[in-house]
């Protein structure tokens, strides 16, 4: 199977195949939980089933983008590091659509109580930072940005860890009982930083 | 297990006269508009409202019959738009049955709620275990439409079907010493799947309380029946409590033990984060919860695209009826 996903890479339609592939199937979940909000099949509460769905899959995206590096190293999955950016950008992404959901959905783009959040709320204010952190990021993401910033590109880009720091804590932060998923999640994140640390201590 | 009969006594001597007298039962014509008065069949609750599709948990006929035979009362309740019944009966917070807000529906169902006993214990006179049926003999049931506020910044309006938990307290006749009233739900891991959970942050069984003055006044009140039917499991059947100036989570669930005490005791959430969850948990929109804000809530059903966001009042809106239990409290510290 590595063998021949690493074959359908040598040629341009499987390339772009696989492009297509990535591309599209991130976007189904967001194509699901649109649906299932225009089904009104959410609930009492859809505004918060939203939220919560947009922002698992953000915090998901970042820690496939984080697991890139480890899966080439360990598996020789090379052919992965060409969908790293794609995979990074759909972090922001959902992010992003998090974000306005709460804005929308939870706030009504109230004033009073977007200052209130984002000045009162400690969880808020770590994960809106993670946002703002995980921007230039995506716009510099560009091979234009790339070669412009040269070596500090990659300084800059050093940042997704404290992100993915921050968004463990903006996603532990909001739990009333029941720690079984976030710390599935913080054990993931353990692997994919503890791995780098290895690569640069061994 | 000795299995004891309540003590016979009418409705009407349990119930406090000042309350007796308020009480107005009133009945809404089936033409939206004005209510007649007179005192009518359970078809006046608000079980009219519902569209003949919806699923209803049955319950045992035994308190369908007093279900059918109860009235409202008007004069306590609100008249606010109620939350739709399946948004009442499908989005729950009872832990004892995971923590999504769908799970308690999903998984609750199979709960054996008949026949169900309750233990009276503490400072009564008349303490022993009695079959939820015998419990009930003797007490009219009542309907109550109240707003409930939940501590996680939501809000529904539930019409409610049960009594005055001070009715049923006096006839164990509480002694002297009696100043808290502590409540229990089953554990039955069996049961509820949520109190298998190692992953869990609640020691099992689920427990509250009330200050004894909070507890006889004629708000508080003991439900069976939601929307003129049995409450369904997931909505704590058969027997909750509803305290409607408080957060929701002091309205325990599927009661097995109603003990009087003269310490006040512990209480769940208290217990899991002292620090967020106080024992009186009165709704109040001036002190937040740390993580959050209080002073605004989330009406449900809300829309997605103009959600429905309205102020929090002191005592959810109870403020005139329950303010002076607390006077000289500096709210802040007895959160």
């Amino acid at each position: 199977m590595v063998l021949s996903v690493a074959a359908v890479h040598r040629h341009s339609v499987g390339r772009w195949l696989f492009w297509s592939l990535i591309f599209v199937g991130s976007l189904l979940p967001l194509g699901w939980i649109s649906l299932q909000a225009v089904q009104q099949k959410l609930g009492a509460d859809p505004a918060q089933v939203i939220v919560t769905f947009l922002g698992i899959w953000a915090l998901r995206y970042l820690w496939i983008t984080l697991a890139v590096t480890p899966a080439r190293r360990l598996f020789g999955l090379g052919w992965l590091q060409r969908y790293r950016r794609m995979l990074g950008l759909y972090a922001l992404f959902y992010a992003t659509l998090h974000l306005l959901a709460v804005a929308t959905f939870i706030l009504g783009w109230r004033p009073d109580l977007l200052v209130r959040e984002l000045t009162e709320r400690p969880y808020i204010i770590v994960g809106f930072s993670a946002w703002v952190l995980l921007l230039p990021l995506g716009i510099t993401s560009t091979q234009g940005w790339q070669r412009r910033l040269g070596k500090r590109w990659k300084t800059l880009h050093w940042l997704v860890y404290p992100i993915a720091l921050l968004v463990l804590l903006h996603f532990a932060w909001l739990i009333r009982a029941g720690y079984l998923e976030v710390l599935i999640y913080a054990l993931i994140l353990a692997f994919l930083l503890g791995y780098r640390l290895y690569l640069k201590w061994r | 297990m000795l299995i004891r009969q309540a003590p016979d006594i009418t409705s009407s001597e349990i119930t406090p006269e000042s309350v007796y007298r308020q009480r107005r039962q009133f009945i809404k014509g089936l033409a939206a508009g004005g209510a007649l008065l007179m005192s009518g069949p359970a078809a006046a609750l608000s079980r009219a409202a519902l569209d003949d599709e919806q699923v209803r948990y049955p319950g045992p006929d035994w308190l369908q019959q007093k279900l059918r035979a109860a009235t409202q009362s008007a004069g306590l309740s609100t008249d606010e738009k109620m939350t739709p019944y399946e948004h009442v009966t499908g989005y729950n917070n009872f832990y004892e049955f995971g923590l999504g807000k769908g799970d308690p529906k999903a998984y609750a169902q199979s709960l054996q709620t008949d026949p169900w006993s309750v233990e009276i214990s503490g400072e009564v006179h008349q303490p022993g275990r009695y079959h939820l049926e015998d419990l009930l003999k003797g007490i009219d049931l009542e309907e109550r439409i109240y707003r409930l506020r939940c501590v996680e910044a939501w809000s529904m309006v539930i019409p409610w079907v049960g009594f005055p938990l001070a009715s049923l307290l006096k006839r164990f006749e509480p002694t002297g010493n009696a100043r808290y009233v502590a409540f229990t739900t089953l554990h039955d891991p069996e049961q509820m799947r949520g109190q298998r959970s190692r992953f869990g942050t609640i020691d099992w069984p689920y427990v509250e309380g009330l200050r004894m003055d909070e507890a006889m006044h004629p708000l508080t009140m003991l439900a069976v029946g939601v929307y003129g039917d049995a409450l369904p499991p997931q909505n704590g059947a058969p027997l909750r409590l509803v305290v409607p100036w408080k957060y929701g989570f002091k309205s325990i669930k599927s009661i097995v033990r109603i003990h009087l005490t003269e310490q006040m005791p512990p209480t769940s959430w208290n217990r899991t984060a002292p620090g967020e969850y106080g024992f009186y948990a009165n709704v109040n929109p001036a002190v937040d919860h740390p993580r959050w804000s209080q002073s605004t809530e989330r009406r449900l059903p809300s829309s997605l695209f103009s959600p429905n966001i309205i102020d929090t009042q002191p005592f959810n809106g109870y403020a005139d009826q329950v303010a002076h239990l607390y006077t000289g409290m500096d709210l802040r510290k007895w959160y």
